[in-house]
């Protein structure tokens, strides 16, 4: 019954640790970490600990075969959660970044996205004359009617047809999006068969290089430009509104229209007009909304699988960490013992333990974080986006994920070194002395 | 068998340890099963036999152009086509939109061409009978609890109805399923009579949106597919076909590489697999070689002392393998069941347990190769002296 | 009767770095079948090299062994192997069983490396328990048992495939008074009813006793009896 109780005791600490862990910000836990180190070098108690500690880091060189299992195991965990979490932020990054809350977009009601929306020409004029709609130095409305359609272009990376965005703009569109530059030729001329590649759309797919002639909707078109948005239209191809609802005998109709607001404040006012309107049955959100939505689903499944992999790759490096840090003590039986015949207390010998096996952990986590960064961050990949076409992303593997990595491998070391502490604490003395 | 009780006793000499080791295992080979399961449904979806025979015909333009049906009865009379049909995308939604549908709707001789989805014949004719009848798939009607007779309103996000409404109310007429399990990804669709769809619609009728194709040989494929594109040439709708395998490897080749992700997840999980249980394998040798110069001086030959230590780390592997994969089929039908027929995991097959279990035995050996020549090589007389 | 064991002009070496050390020197030994021999000697004197070379564990540097006829010397690490399976039998200072196996599986380990079918070989094992007293004990594990009970259970172990001698090192160093009468007794009764040929090294006087000859070690060579004497008093 003793051992039970004990047993349940350390299991609910190391869960309190962990829930402890998840929940600080990086600077409280690094305060706690500072205090700990205070209390290491300037307590009794802690100097105690302190020295039972460096009798077993001592010792590592020698069992460096299981030392490794535990900053292996915990490398591998953190390096894996790491890459697939970066993965998930680069995505929702580049769609968030393409999305702010001065602009809003309209699309036919229930549709969803941008492919199968349609507007005719009317709905677009008076969307776009609404007053919460912003105005140029002539007074025209920044609002852009755009049309988007799907061509098919081979892949680089595969040599297998995939999906391109096509997105027939007017002279707003630039107005709209003044993050847009042009960084190599030039605009497409309206009316002509011209277009101009975002550069991801260069990096991923065959027949983009300016000069060359690629085929959409049956006709050659001549790519003319790269441009530049810093956000997800980097994977678009974009080309004069008309000219491709005439290619894709669309007439005047389009799928969305884009406006920019006179304000934030004005969104409200300006949904409430349009979705009113009984003209025409239509759906607006901010950008930054439409944007957001487009990357939710995915994210929350890379996340989602993330975690998955993440914990039950946990719990084999706990108890992997488990063996190591049993063996470590039970090597140590000896040592342990003549300290507390000497008078060390218990408490040092946990905290010893324990320390020695964070310090695994850290070591392991900063391995995995440190290959995963390296690897991955600014790796480039490209999925099926909302609109049926390849979005090109890059990962992304930002201090907080990194803080997020190292707080899972101390998770693990805790777990993992604080069964073996207790057990090396409560061991009797004289039991651990007759070894000698 | 005889040497197992032997082999047994030796594993689990150390019980705590030994149990340790073997949940890291299961840990690792849970993991391969689930990653196994995501990546099957992306490189082995729609090989089936019946998919050999199948060609695909899609506009040259765009996946999104439609193809004028007039093109239904030139494409039958190309020679080596047995059958043709075709199909249009609706999509959809049905009560939230979170809950995005694959629907199609269909000709009539759409089922003929698919024989690998399982339905009954009163089924099919009653979904022939009634106009605005729906055949889905068993993993889609379990998801959303739907039984033959119930009445389903799916919210178009395409395609409103010429009367303005966006609701198309489709009537439960028949449940298909697939019996393969590497294709049950399939069976997740809704499909209705386009002959419903062409009536009802506000636009984007009478169209199809591709054709399918059977061929006699399906070593001719290529051939009769450029002999059907040869029909629309120089129109104003070329069309494209290829093979179902080719068509499913571009669309495929669209998502990030999920074998190279997948791959590389399993790499690190074995990696540091392999050197727990190596470093497990070694301490237990180390500690067991007074016992092993015993069963030299008894007889046993230096290959039997190799065969058993080999055999403790395969036993060692092989249980936890065993252990994982049984909690991955668990985990995968579970998943599936919570989350519906569109999230990319297929059932666990046997393929995945002939990977599973060779790997776990390759691992076994691998880990126990170096302790089991330590006890192999090991003087007797300098064993039992303790040197 | 020709001897069960001839032993002529054997010597061994042992090389340590580049240091040679001569710890047999031209031994010649003659042991009939039925003998039961105890060889002793003080540390370091060799005898335990000798019982290694006669109980096939370790080959000579020079000179030759014949067991039952078979020339043992000119035999590989794997012929050595089968040939213990079917003519050795081991008993040694630390009893040495498998500590997870049960009495009963252990005395059945050598019975593995045969093609008896396993109901003979339990049969043939509880046979061998019983010979040594312990037949109740069979489900025990070493852990469960005294020291003098795991000597027997060992002593078992060595019999059990019926072998043609008997190799005993140190069998009652570790055991107290009482145990050790038993284990040695059991031994003379093996020898005396049973006919098993014994070689048994000890460095205890009142052990040797039991055996029916004596023979002493020192620095590698045979001693004559009335040295041996001497031996034996320092």
């Amino acid at each position: 019954m003793k051992t039970f109780g004990s047993a349940l005791l350390t299991l609910i600490v190391a869960a309190a640790f962990v829930a402890l862990l998840v929940a600080l910000p990086w600077w409280a836990a690094a305060l706690a970490a500072a205090l700990l180190v205070a209390w290491l070098f300037l307590t009794r108690a802690g100097r105690q600990a302190w020295s039972v500690t460096e009798l077993g880091i001592a010792t590592v060189p020698q069992r460096l075969g299981a030392a490794s299992v535990v900053v292996v195991g915990i490398a591998g965990v953190v390096g894996v959660l790491v890459a697939l979490f970066a993965m998930a932020q680069g995505f929702q990054a580049t769609l968030a970044q393409t999305g702010n809350d001065h602009t809003a977009i309209v699309l036919r009601a229930n549709s969803q996205t941008e492919l199968n929306s349609v507007l005719d020409h009317d709905a677009t004029t008076i969307i776009g004359g609404e007053p919460q709609v912003a105005r140029d130095a002539h007074g025209q409305p920044i609002a852009s009617p755009e049309l988007v359609v799907v061509a098919s272009l081979p892949k680089k990376s595969t040599g297998l047809d995939a999906n391109v965005e096509v997105r027939g703009i007017g002279e707003e569109a630039w107005a709209l999006r003044p993050q847009a530059r042009i960084i190599a030729g030039r605009r497409f001329t309206p009316g002509l068969r011209e277009l101009i590649v975002g550069k991801r759309a260069l990096q991923e797919f065959e027949h983009t290089a300016l000069g060359s002639t690629m085929d959409i909707g049956g006709q050659p078109w001549a790519v003319v430009g790269e441009f530049d948005t810093g956000d997800e239209h980097d994977s678009e191809l974009w080309a004069d509104a008309d000219v491709v609802a005439s290619t894709y005998r669309r007439g005047d109709s389009r799928t969305s229209v884009t406006i920019r607001l006179r304000s934030p404040a004005d969104f409200n006012a300006f949904k409430a007009a349009v979705t009113a309107d009984p003209r025409f049955k239509v759906d607006a959100s901010t950008t930054r909304d439409y944007y957001n939505r487009q990357s939710r689903e995915l994210t929350q499944l890379i996340r989602v699988l993330g975690t998955t992999v993440g914990i039950i790759m946990a719990i084999g490096a706990v108890f992997g960490a488990l063996n190591t840090m049993y063996a470590a003590v039970a090597t140590r039986t000896r040592e342990i013992a003549t300290l507390r015949a000497i008078g060390f207390r218990g408490g040092p010998v946990v905290v010893s333990v324990l320390i020695e096996t964070l310090l695994l952990a850290i070591a392991g986590g900063v391995i995995g974080a440190g290959l995963a960064w390296a690897i991955f961050d600014h790796y480039t990949a490209s999925t099926l986006g909302a609109n049926f076409s390849e979005v090109v992303f890059e990962f992304r593997v930002t201090p907080a994920l990194l803080a997020s990595g190292l707080k899972w491998a101390l998770a693990i070391g805790f777990v993992g070194g604080l069964f073996p502490a207790v057990r090396a604490a409560r061991m009797a003395v004289t039991e651990g002395l007759r070894e000698l | 068998m005889k040497y197992l009780p032997l082999i047994w006793s030796a594993l689990f000499r150390r019980k705590t340890r030994t149990a340790f080791t073997i949940v890291s295992v299961i840990a690792a080979f849970l993991l391969f099963g689930l990653l196994y399961s995501v990546r099957a449904a992306f490189t082995s979806a729609g090989h089936s036999i019946a998919g050999a025979s199948r060609l695909i015909t899609m506009s040259k333009e765009s996946l999104i152009v439609s193809l004028p049906t007039s093109l239904l009865i030139r494409i039958q009379s190309v020679p080596g086509v047995t059958a043709v049909t075709y199909a249009n995308w609706f999509g959809g939604y049905y009560q939230d939109p979170k809950n995005q549908l694959v629907a199609e709707a269909v000709a009539p001789n759409y089922f003929d061409l698919y024989p690998e989805f399982v339905l009954p014949a009163a089924e099919l004719r009653a979904f022939h009978q009634t106009r605005t009848g729906a055949v889905v798939g068993e993993s889609l009607a379990q998801h959303f609890h739907w039984k033959v007779g119930d009445r389903i309103p799916v919210q178009a996000t395409i395609f409103p109805q010429g009367n303005g409404s966006n609701t198309w109310t489709f009537d439960l007429v028949g449940i298909y399923h697939v019996n393969d399990p590497s294709l049950k990804g399939q069976e997740g669709a809704l499909f209705f009579n386009w002959d419903y769809f062409d009536k009802a619609t506000q636009f984007g009728g009478g169209m199809a949106g591709w054709y399918i194709e059977r061929v006699a040989q399906p070593k001719d494929a290529d051939s009769v597919a450029r002999s059907i594109d040869a029909i629309s040439a120089n129109s104003d709708h070329e069309t494209k076909t290829q093979s179902e395998s080719a068509f499913q490897a571009s669309f495929v080749g669209q998502f990030a590489n999920i074998g190279l992700i997948v791959g590389g997840i399993m790499a690190a999980v074995f990696f540091t697999l392999i050197l727990l249980t190596g470093n497990t394998m070694a301490q237990a040798v180390r500690e067991r070689v007074p016992e092993l110069a015993i069963l030299k001086t008894i007889g046993f030959s230096n290959r039997s002392v190799l065969s058993l230590v080999l055999a403790e780390s395969v036993l060692l592997l092989g249980l936890g393998g065993i252990v994982g994969l049984l909690l991955s089929g668990a985990a995968v039908s579970g998943i599936r069941a919570k989350l519906g027929p569109l999230i990319p995991m297929l059932p666990v097959t046997a393929h995945t347990w002939l990977d599973g279990i060779a790997l776990a035995v390759v691992i076994g050996l691998v880990v126990g190769v170096l302790p089991a020549l330590r006890g192999m090589r090991l003087r007797i007389v300098d064993a039992l002296s303790g040197r | 009767m020709s001897p069960l064991v001839e032993i002529r002009n054997l010597s061994k070496v042992y090389t340590r770095g580049r240091q040679k050390i001569e710890v047999l020197h031209h031994v010649n030994l003659d042991i009939a079948p039925g003998d039961f021999l105890a060889l002793m000697g003080p540390s370091g004197s060799g005898k335990t090299t000798l019982l290694n070379l006669i109980g096939g564990l370790d080959s000579p540097t020079d000179g030759t062994i014949a067991v039952a006829g078979r020339r043992i010397d000119q035999l590989g690490q794997s012929e050595l192997a089968r040939w213990r399976a079917a003519h050795v039998g081991f008993v040694f200072q630390f009893y040495n069983l498998l500590p997870m196996l049960s009495a009963a599986r252990n005395v059945e380990l050598p019975l593995l490396l045969t093609k008896l079918p396993a109901a003979e070989r339990r049969r043939h094992a509880a046979v061998a328990l019983e010979l040594v007293g312990l037949a109740d004990r069979a489900a025990h594990k070493p852990g469960e048992l005294s020291g003098g009970q795991q000597q027997r259970v060992a002593i078992a172990r060595a019999i059990v495939s019926d072998p043609t001698l008997l190799v005993c090192d140190e069998p009652t160093g570790d055991l107290d008074r009482q145990s050790a009468v038993e284990v040695l007794t059991l031994l003379q009764r093996l020898n005396r009813e049973h006919g098993k040929t014994i070689v048994m090294v000890t460095h205890d006087p009142k052990a040797a006793e039991y055996a029916s000859h004596t023979l002493h070690l020192d620095k590698g060579t045979l001693v004559e009896s009335a040295q041996a004497a001497e031996v034996a008093a320092r």
